[in-house]
């Protein structure tokens, strides 16, 4: 894929047992990352920052992955995110319709990459929420405005249409006849 | 003169569409739900088309003029159901595109 594929999951760790005792506190988190490695990283990221916990002093216990449960149902989703500027730090909450989380999430960090030059290290996801049509809030606009796709009878035409060849290999340069755009 | 209104088909849910790119190309697709302006949710259904359900730019699909009445998401079982009811692959057999689809198959498996 020409984006970050992103995928969604749940990291626990806890702090290093100490003369052979058990810690009493876990520390789970759900977070978005292209690979488990990332995860972990971005575990540790956090969790030091909210917690007196660092890599050297801890351990991760699991980390599994957590896939979508329909993945073939249009969903509509909301994503909380604090991002950093050249200049500042932000809130914003965005809106995305996608199949699925993760590819809402892929959206949302393309779509801060391309509006706010913002890249994946400056971006941190606060919450993410499915919503329902009626709780969106407009604020989506890659796509198209959000709302205009909660239709129950949606029709629309394809406009302007360029021809593109089923396959590389039918390219040329020059076409014996003008392409119709409709 | 004046020129008569171009009819255009519409992506709408149950619009039946041909692939024109990609390793399913030449294999139709029903429309069951549109995700944004670039992408829309479709099922062959699998078992007549051969395509699953999925998500599906756009930019791939050539809309043809067949429209089934189906409810939006609808099953894939549904489908399954609405295409041998009202015999789509005989409707789009019987069109001129798939036709000529079929003399252009014919010609490239041609040898000397």
């Amino acid at each position: 894929a020409l984006t970050m594929v992103m995928r969604q999951y749940q990291v626990v760790g806890r702090r290093l047992p100490k003369d052979g005792k058990d810690p009493k506190q876990l520390y789970r988190m759900k977070l978005f990352a292209p690979n488990e490695v990332v995860a972990k990283s971005r575990f540790w990221y956090f969790t030091s920052k909210l917690r007196k916990l660092k890599r050297a002093n801890g351990q991760i216990l699991a980390v599994n992955e957590m896939v979508e449960r329909k993945p073939h149902q249009v969903k509509n989703f909301g994503i909380t995110v604090r991002w950093d500027s050249r200049h500042g730090t932000h809130n914003m909450f965005k809106e995305y319709r996608d199949t699925s989380l993760n590819g809402a999430v892929e959206k949302m960090y393309q779509e801060c990459a391309s509006r706010y030059r913002c890249r994946f290290r400056s971006i941190q996801i606060l919450a993410t929420k499915r919503l329902a049509a009626k709780e969106t809030t407009g604020q989506g606009l890659l796509g198209g405005p959000l709302k205009q796709f909660h239709q129950r009878k949606i029709a629309f035409p394809l406009t302007h249409r360029v021809q593109r060849p089923s396959s590389r290999r039918f390219r040329t340069t020059f076409k014996a006849v003008k392409p119709s755009t409709y | 003169p004046p020129m008569a209104p171009v009819t255009r088909k519409l992506v709408q849910i149950g619009r039946v569409a041909m692939v024109n790119y990609g390793p399913e190309t030449g294999k139709l697709v029903t429309i069951i739900n549109v995700i944004d302006g670039t992408r829309v949710l479709v099922d062959g259904p699998r078992s007549i088309t051969g395509i699953s359900r999925q998500s599906f730019p756009i930019k791939r699909l050539s809309l043809t003029s067949i429209v089934i009445n189906i409810t939006r998401d609808a099953s894939t079982t549904q489908l399954e159901k609405r295409w041998k009811e009202q015999d789509i692959m005989t409707k789009w057999k019987a069109s001129g595109w798939a036709k000529k689809q079929e003399i252009r198959a014919k010609r490239a498996g041609l040898s000397d």
